[in-house]
């Protein structure tokens, strides 16, 4: 197929172009839940990176054997056995961020993004072309994560991965890192990704 | 006594003070993508509370049955093979995301073909968002609150039973059910509102559920109200309530001490 995009532009276009959460609006519950800190985010973006890569490139190496009626099922049970080993793995290796997490690790299962991209692009592509594809969205994922992250712990508590960057005088913002702080913060990101969006659509029409 | 206290206040708790949508985030994708109209949103609604209801029941009875420690079914099979004493011991709960996920898959076909071919009026309502239900989080969110209540408890008499498990189920239903219509009902009015260009659609939903999400904050603590009036001694007895997210609760702490000098 010539105009089927290659490898590396899927891997580019998962980053910003298609970001999964600012473009494509998947994900969101992780994208709200954990947000209130840094470390609990790229957490939760290496958990959905690993399973997400997994199950692209399993879901790519049995692209042949799927039967179309029973695909969404054996892509959910994939997703759901790496979803197992990675959470055995966080409670092993990083208890306190496992009770953090709690129950948002193994709703990476229901996560929309994998889903989508195990139907996209890993049960039609090659094994190359599905990895590629995962590592960008992962990233662009991260990128949304840390973002929305970024703003809600330093305006909800003027620190970032614990260490203070605002002055002691600020007064912390507690409403940002409880959950409505969420959604507002998620609401006006949103929107301005889609103005800026908006003004080089316009810059490119002139 | 103590018992329908304890339904009425996981009910209470899982309807309107830890909703769902509003405070676990659970559910976010229908109550962005299918809250455009209050039928359609209802409809909706309806839909999640039936299957979580089934899901609960389902994985409630293989919890206990299959995947704890000493459950019946798990360690009478692996008596054949086994002796005794470690046949009690076998722990399946490892299994517990692939048997949820595969268990509310099965169920949500099932259901939907029973709906379709029995009851066409409830088709025409909820059925054609059922498909969609496989993957709504808040299903698996209310499975695993579950699990975490009958496996994670120090004591065994503080597991839940099924009624506790139901009552979570069915409220965390009708706490999503509240949350799109009073949304949806929102976004009708919108429709007549200048809404600035970039914020349409989701920007402005995810900001308007934002501002939801601090009204429903002020239920916070009605639960441990009721308990004081109700039963005055068992005041300190929270085991089996739904435990508040460890962050949030912390902050909240924290606020209370900054309130009282």
């Amino acid at each position: 197929m010539a105009d089927s995009p290659t490898a590396f532009e899927r891997f580019v276009q998962g980053i910003l172009p298609e970001n999964p959460v600012y473009r494509q609006l998947l994900g969101l519950c992780p994208t709200l839940a954990v947000t209130n800190g840094m470390k609990p985010a790229l957490t939760m973006a290496c958990s959905v990176g690993f399973v997400l890569l997994c199950a692209n490139i399993v879901i790519s190496l049995i692209r042949n054997l799927l039967k179309p009626h029973l695909r969404i099922v054996i892509f959910t049970l994939t997703i759901a056995t790496f979803v197992t080993i990675a959470d055995r793995f966080l409670a092993a290796y990083f208890f306190q961020m496992s009770k953090t997490l709690g129950p948002y690790i193994p709703l990476i299962i229901v996560n929309c993004i994998i889903i989508c991209r195990c139907e996209v692009c890993a049960s039609k592509q090659g094994v190359v072309t599905a990895a590629s594809d995962a590592i960008g969205q992962a990233i662009g994922f991260g990128l949304a994560l840390s973002s929305i992250a970024a703003v809600r712990e330093i305006l909800g508590t003027g620190m970032l991965f614990g260490i203070r960057v605002l002055p002691t005088a600020w007064p912390d913002w507690v409403i940002m890192v409880l959950p409505p702080g969420a959604f507002i913060t998620l609401g006006l990101l949103l929107g301005f990704v889609n103005w800026i969006g908006i003004i080089r659509s316009k810059g490119s029409a002139k | 006594m103590m018992y329908l206290l304890d339904i009425l206040l996981i009910s209470l708790t899982a309807a309107l003070i830890n909703n769902f949508v509003l405070y676990y985030f659970v559910g976010i994708c229908p109550f962005v993508g299918v809250s455009r109209k209050v039928e359609m949103a209802f409809g909706m609604g309806c839909a999640v509370t039936f299957v979580i209801s089934i899901a609960a029941l389902i994985s409630w009875s293989i919890t206990t049955m299959v995947l704890i420690p000493g459950a019946p079914l798990s360690s009478f099979i692996a008596g054949f093979f086994l002796p005794e004493q470690a046949a009690a011991k076998i722990d399946l709960t490892v299994l517990s995301y692939i048997v949820y996920i595969f268990a509310i898959a099965s169920s949500v076909q099932f259901v939907e073909m029973y709906v379709r071919k029995y009851f066409p009026m409830l088709y025409g309502s909820f059925g054609v968002f059922l498909p969609l239900i496989t993957t709504n989080c808040a299903i698996l969110f209310a499975c695993l609150t579950i699990m975490s209540h009958v496996t994670g408890v120090d004591n065994p008499a503080d597991a839940w039973d099924l009624g506790r498990a139901i009552a979570l189920a069915f409220f965390g239903g009708v706490g999503f059910t509240i949350a799109i219509v009073i949304m949806s009902g929102i976004r009708e009015e919108l429709e007549l509102c200048d809404v600035p260009e970039p914020f349409q659609g989701a920007a402005i939903t995810l900001v308007i559920g934002g501002i939801l999400a601090i009204a429903f904050m002020g239920f916070t603590g009605v639960d441990s109200g009721i308990r004081a009036a109700l039963m005055p001694s068992v005041t300190e007895q929270v085991s089996t309530m739904i435990p508040p997210r460890p962050d949030v609760l912390a902050i909240l702490d924290l606020s209370s001490q900054v309130r009282q000098p």
